[in-house]
């Protein structure tokens, strides 16, 4: 029997997973990091990307998330997504449309907008895509 | 006929109001619904944070957060939650009696108080007390926001920050289902351990940070004030609309007993009027 550790997948508007995981893959701030079962107490902020929760060898689940908190506990994983989506729900269009505003705003040098909000939205965007990518690629 | 025209106007009077005291409740009815939903689905994230605070609460972190250490009482911080509107019943009412003991109580340890208030209520409330209120949000409406309580969030915990204030407390409604709503204090500053943990507070054990301490744990602490208040209000907003059907159909009810009284009343007088008619023109007719 292979090990396995809880994880909990919340976002501030509602519940997006619950479940028992082999291991689970977050885009932490300082890089990528992948949560076996028993990890030492870990506690870390996330990045715009894709986490992703391996439930055995041959399944996993994707997500995207906009940001948030990671905890591990050595049988609990919490994840504090700002924002969660399962990858299949990602709107590929309205993602391709965000960003190509956020371009929009960035190149016109001339407005006078939040350069750092409309960067922001513009690597959410893109994470959102390449998650999608990911997500087809595997074909599930 | 001229008999009974009082009650009959008493009795039209009553039935509009009936009339709108059902249309409320059944406003009420379908906003509780939504704004249950919303409840829940916002209890999740909320019930998460907190546990992940408690865990902190246990952890031994080499970086002592402001929020975590206990200091001495002398000021205390309260966020108060309330509606914005009247005709709920004892919603309101209970809420603050629960509070003005607690109020009482730190009057009486000498400990002084800085509100901030959500909802005309609330404001009203401690404005005729003449109590220091430092900050107040209203008219926030049935769909909250995060941005509208960031406000005073950010006031108490600058003051929290300051010095100015020792500890931070929450005052709002719990949902518990729709004929009660229980009226909850919370601690939310300085945070405190849950005692019953005993498989964390055994050994001594403490989080890997990335990138550091300093900087996760503002950032977490932040949220979770934030998520507590914000759930403090989205569930005072389902209290609310429950308690507004409940006391509407109790209303409504009232009303409907008092027109059949008035009705018997009316029925029996304009009996009384016609027999009396006919008793005089039967003794008219007698005279003759």
């Amino acid at each position: 029997m292979t090990m396995s550790v809880h994880v909990d997948i919340v976002s501030a508007e509602r519940e997006i997973f619950s479940g028992l995981a082999e291991m689970v893959f977050c885009p932490a701030e300082e890089g990528e990091v992948g949560i076996s079962p028993r990890h030492a107490p870990f506690i870390t902020r996330l990045n715009p990307g894709e986490v992703r929760v391996k439930v055995s060898a041959t399944e996993s689940y994707p997500f995207f998330i906009s940001g948030g908190m990671l905890e591990v506990q050595p049988h609990v994983v919490t994840i504090l997504a700002d924002t969660a989506i399962r990858a299949k729900d990602i709107d590929e269009a309205a993602a391709i449309q965000a960003k190509q505003r956020a371009e929009e705003i960035l190149a016109d040098k001339t407005s006078r907008v939040d350069y750092a909000s409309a960067e922001r939205q513009l690597f959410q965007a893109i994470m959102q895509l390449r998650t999608l990518e990911r997500f087809r690629k595997r074909g599930s | 006929m001229a008999v009974g025209k009082e009650i009959r106007t008493k009795i039209g009077s009553i039935k509009n109001t009936q009339k709108i005291t059902r249309a409320m409740e059944m406003v009420a009815a379908s906003k509780m619904r939504k704004t249950k939903e919303r409840m829940l689905a916002t209890r999740p994230y909320s019930d998460k944070i907190g546990k992940i605070i408690k865990h902190l609460a246990h952890a031994n972190p080499e970086y002592k957060h402001s929020f975590l250490v206990k200091r001495e009482v002398k000021r205390v911080g309260i966020i108060v939650i309330s509606s914005d509107r009247g005709l709920c019943g004892g919603l309101n009412s209970n809420l603050f009696r629960k509070m003005l003991l607690q109020l009482h109580q730190w009057d009486q340890a000498g400990i002084e108080i800085d509100v901030c208030t959500v909802g005309t209520k609330a404001y009203g409330l401690f404005n005729n007390l003449k109590a220091n209120v430092i900050g107040h949000v209203s008219k926030i409406g049935d769909t909250p926001h995060l941005q509208d309580i960031i406000g005073i969030i950010k006031i108490m915990l600058d003051a929290y920050h300051a010095g100015q204030i020792d500890e931070l407390h929450v005052v709002s409604n719990e949902f518990v289902n729709t004929m009660t709503q229980r009226p909850t204090i919370e601690q939310l500053l300085p945070i405190v351990a849950n005692e019953l943990d005993e498989q964390l507070s055994n050994r001594h054990w403490d989080y890997i940070y990335e990138p550091d301490a300093k900087e996760v744990l503002d950032h977490l602490l932040v949220r979770y004030v934030e998520s507590i208040v914000f759930q403090g209000l989205v569930e005072n907003n389902a209290c609310e609309q429950a308690a507004r059907m409940v006391a509407m159909k109790s209303a409504s009810d009232n009303a409907g007993n008092l027109i059949k009284e008035l009705q018997l009343i009316y029925n029996k007088a304009r009996q009384a009027a016609i027999t009396q008619e006919i008793s005089e023109i039967v003794a008219g007719a007698a005279a003759v």
